[in-house]
């Protein structure tokens, strides 16, 4: 019976276990599960583990969007379970696809429902009308879940409205493997009370019953007390009855392992230029003068976890590909929300979004990537958005917000009219510093001003059109920033690129060895040999194709590597960069 | 004999029973060992006897020699073994070291295999999330590049360059620092660490555990401090170890399985436990069963 009981759907809480910020710690059939409810209203219920080291999430912190482990302060998302943040890791996004075990859950008559393997719908209970119902308090019974319902079977209880007499006429209206419904009459009053059984292991039940009225007050505290007294003692007697008998042995569960993948810790996940999501627009607005809003909500099942910073490519109708971040906070993981500016010059990508997109259309999006990670261990981050730059640190002034992490958004834009997403900035409080209407000459003063007093332990993060990025970066390294604390991530690459050289690539993993001809780019080339190389804006911005150098010097073409990192040499994004050397070997 | 335990490797280790000093001389303890019963005393001389517990004997001169089992004293704790164990245990010169203060902080039972208890202590990331505003604080949360190997001559797995921000780094800076930390695992349930001492920053404080397995699934857990300290009074040095330590119990216990998984893809590793990748290598490769669940073949 436990094996068939797999595939139904089962009781694991009642829905007032969940309350505000809660974990509460489920079972079903041996399985642990961590329930908890976010601040949307979604209910999650999860495998009761921290992937990293099997400490049970019932103990975590639910904050609302995310659930936070006690041991080492991993991050993972409401509905997706997805680990959006390893501090211990600062400056890397989990890049790969951390994931926890999620298991379906259901609403329905005052109980939260859930199944290993769900084969069908939660039972529909004639007579349990949605909304006007009692759920009693769980009753936890040290037997197997058979022994409960044949014991509830000839349960005797008082209707609500005649609590206080004696001797109502029970009816069994229908008797199941886990559920048994009752009507009890007492003259004119009536009540169905419908008794479900959850397995929670092979010799531990709990007794989830709900009455089909509900009452206020004391009523309902009489009609509580009444079936706690008569349930306890009907668990009493089933106890009695296993006592003799031999415990059946517990039931074990399996744990999923994780993937190879994520059990070696490689360097980079690949992922060529795909879209995998469809999505459809649930909702375009104007977020601002000049800037559409885009609610793009998954086609089927649920999106993929993202990080604050990441970005996803939007397949648009005409053909042409784009990037766009993210700008949901953390948790918010039913849709994702996308600004989109109408350049001016636009060849074709803003222009169709803004011109041919509408709401219902349907989209391909790539899975969401993150090459401009937030670190969550600085004393203080200063975020410097300039115009639709706010999109990526909006996300994550969200984040940090949620964390209570001391942060700065300094907004600049023409006026007021130009500031997007109004209804998410409100929400950031005084962090939010808007400077509006500035010329070049104004902003440089401004962030001269606030970019003064660099402590060791800040962080700046800086996204905006190139020529204040520039400008403000060059403010910043003259105002002692080191490049290490100083992030930033550009619209496109403006630096015309010279692919005049030709040269060779060993690639050292592969054990191939290519010829770069001019015109050509060392991505181009890889892939012509069938070799998969992720890739996102290939025009030297998002940081997607980055390869590891070993040997040779590189003619770095790309706005993606900061100064330090272009004097290392050990980086090199092979969509726009090449070589100054005769020969390239890359760890790929 | 039959033992209860079926681990070679296991059952022929030394194994820490009890404190020396909270031992009065010939009185008789008892405890669990492997899931076997003994009982030990250590006699005036602080020589110990140790002896599969049996009823017709209550003193430990009445134990015939052939009935005993192995039994050392070595850094404060009784040590015994249900197998045949090496002739010497696992060096710590340190102790030797005549100005050091040398106490056994506390004997804990815990829930939870030795193995994962070892891991426990040679992790950092908690730091901040488990003894917040003592060995760590957010938003300092990263772990830092170190370095670990296994050293063939020792047998042990030795982790270097280790370093983690603490708040109140010492007694004498009142702001927060870099705290260097070496660890060592010279002995499969057994752990000794090395954090930059207070008050002579030319040395280092020696903290160690060592895991007395009851069953699979609990230890106690014996922990020798050996530090330089000269103003402190025992029970303040003592209290602070059983604080930290009272912070943990509770994540250990709710580790799931209570056994470690020796197979790689169990859990989800990351860079700052190289130090944990290395010890569940070195079980592998030693064969160790007990106490954790061996990959699948």
């Amino acid at each position: 019976m436990l094996e068939e009981a797999r595939s139904r759907w089962h009781p694991i809480a009642a829905a007032h276990d969940l309350p505000f910020r809660h974990v509460f710690h489920g079972q079903l059939l041996g399985r642990e599960f961590a329930v908890w409810r976010a601040d949307d209203g979604y209910v999650n219920i999860w495998e009761n583990r921290c992937l990293h080291r099997g400490v049970r999430l019932s103990i975590g912190i639910n904050d609302g969007r995310e659930l936070k482990c006690q041991y080492h302060g991993w991050r993972y998302s409401n509905r997706t379970a997805g680990c959006t943040y390893i501090p211990a890791h600062p400056a890397d996004a989990p890049a790969r696809t951390i994931t926890n075990r999620t298991f379906p859950a259901v609403e329905r008559y005052g109980l939260v429902w859930s199944s290993e393997e769900p084969r069908g719908e939660v039972p529909e209970i004639a007579g349990l009308a949605e909304g006007k119902l009692l759920a009693l308090r769980g009753i936890a019974v040290n037997a197997p879940a058979d022994k409960v319902v044949e014991r509830l079977r000839a349960y005797r209880f008082q209707p609500n409205g005649a609590i206080d007499g004696e001797g109502a006429d029970i009816l069994v209206e229908a008797a199941q493997d886990f559920a048994v419904a009752l009507r009890s009459r007492a003259s004119s009053a009536e009540t169905q009370g419908v008794f479900f059984v959850q397995p929670v292991d092979s010799n531990r039940s709990v007794i989830r019953g709900v009455l089909d009225q509900e009452a206020e007050g004391a009523a309902r505290i009489a009609i509580l007390r009444h079936h706690n007294e008569r349930l306890s003692k009907l668990r009493d007697e089933v106890e009695r009855d296993v006592a003799n008998a031999p415990a059946p042995a517990p039931l074990e569960p399996v744990y999923e392992r994780v993937s190879a993948e994520l059990a070696e810790m490689p360097e980079v996940t690949t992922h060529g230029r795909k879209a995998a999501l469809r999505v459809s627009v649930a909702r375009k607005w104007q977020a601002a003068d000049g800037i559409a809003g885009f609610e793009l909500r998954p086609i089927k099942g649920i999106l993929p976890t993202f990080q604050p910073g990441a970005h996803i490519d939007v397949h648009m109708p005409n053909g042409e590909i784009r990037q766009y971040s993210i700008t949901n906070g953390p948790g918010e993981t039913d849709s994702f929300t996308i600004g989109v500016k109408l350049e001016r010059d636009s060849k074709g990508g803003s222009k169709c979004m803004h011109e041919t997109v509408r709401e219902g259309d349907v989209l391909a999006i790539s899975e969401p990537r993150n090459n401009f990670p937030l670190r969550r261990d600085a004393i203080k981050t200063l975020f410097v958005a300039g115009g639709i730059g706010i999109t990526p640190l909006l996300a994550m002034a969200q984040a940090l917000k949620n964390q209570e992490l001391a942060h700065e958004l300094h907004y600049f834009a023409q006026g007021e009219e130009h500031l997007a997403f109004a209804d998410r900035l409100k929400h950031l409080g005084d962090a939010l510093k808007p400077h509006l209407g500035l010329s070049p000459d104004a902003t440089g003063a401004e962030l001269r001003q606030l970019l003064a007093g660099y402590r060791n332990g800040m962080h700046l993060y800086i996204c905006g059109p190139g020529p204040m990025l520039e400008a403000a970066r060059k403010i910043a390294a003259e105002q002692g920033w080191p490049d290490s604390a100083v992030h930033f991530e550009y619209f496109k690459n403006t630096n015309k690129i010279d692919d005049s050289s030709s040269f060779e690539v060993a690639l050292a993993r592969s054990c191939v060895t290519l010829q770069v001809p001019a015109g050509k780019t060392i991505m181009q080339v890889m892939r012509e040999s069938g070799i998969d190389v992720p890739s996102s804006c290939e025009q030297g911005a998002c940081g997607t194709c980055v390869a590891t150098l070993i040997e040779g010097e590189p003619d770095h073409q790309d706005v993606y590597l900061n100064d330090a990192e272009r004097k290392a040499g050990t980086k090199i994004m092979t969509c726009v960069s090449r070589a100054k050397s005769a020969r390239l070997v890359l760890d790929i | 004999m039959m033992t209860k335990c079926a681990d070679p490797v296991i059952l022929n280790l030394w194994h820490p029973v009890g404190a020396i000093a909270e031992a009065a001389p010939g009185a008789v303890q008892e405890t669990v060992l492997l899931e076997e019963r003994l009982s030990f005393a250590v006699d005036a001389d602080g020589e110990p006897v140790v002896w599969r517990s049996r009823p017709d004997v209550q003193r430990a001169d009445h134990i015939p020699p052939a009935d005993r089992l192995p039994a050392i004293s070595a850094y404060g704790y009784v040590w015994t073994s249900l197998g045949s164990p090496p002739a010497e245990l696992f060096p710590i010169p340190e102790y030797q070291e005549p100005d050091r203060r040398k106490l056994n902080a506390a004997t804990f039972g815990v829930n939870v295999s030795a193995p994962r208890a070892i891991e426990n202590f040679l992790d950092m990331g908690h730091f901040p999330y488990v003894h917040t505003d003592i060995l760590g604080v957010e938003p300092h949360t990263e772990v830092k590049e170190y370095d670990v190997e296994i050293s063939v001559d020792r047998d042990e797995i030795l982790a270097t360059r280790c370093r983690f921000f603490q708040p109140m780094a010492s007694t004498a800076s009142d702001g927060g620092a870099d705290v260097d930390y070496v660890y060592r695992v010279p002995h499969p349930y057994c752990s000794v660490l090395y954090k930059s001492s207070p008050v002579d920053e030319t040395r280092r404080d020696v903290i160690a555990v060592f895991l007395q397995p009851v069953d699979q699934e609990h230890v106690r857990a014996h922990m020798l401090l050996c530090v330089l300290d000269e103003d402190n009074e025992d029970k303040v040095i003592k209290r602070f170890q059983q604080t930290i330590f009272g912070q943990d119990k509770p994540i250990l216990e709710n580790q799931v399985p209570k056994r470690l998984p020796l197979d790689p893809r169990a859990e989800t590793p990351i860079r700052a436990d190289k130090s944990a990748i290395a010890y569940r290598r070195w079980l592998s490769q030693k064969g160790v069963t007990y106490g954790v669940i061996p990959a699948a073949a």
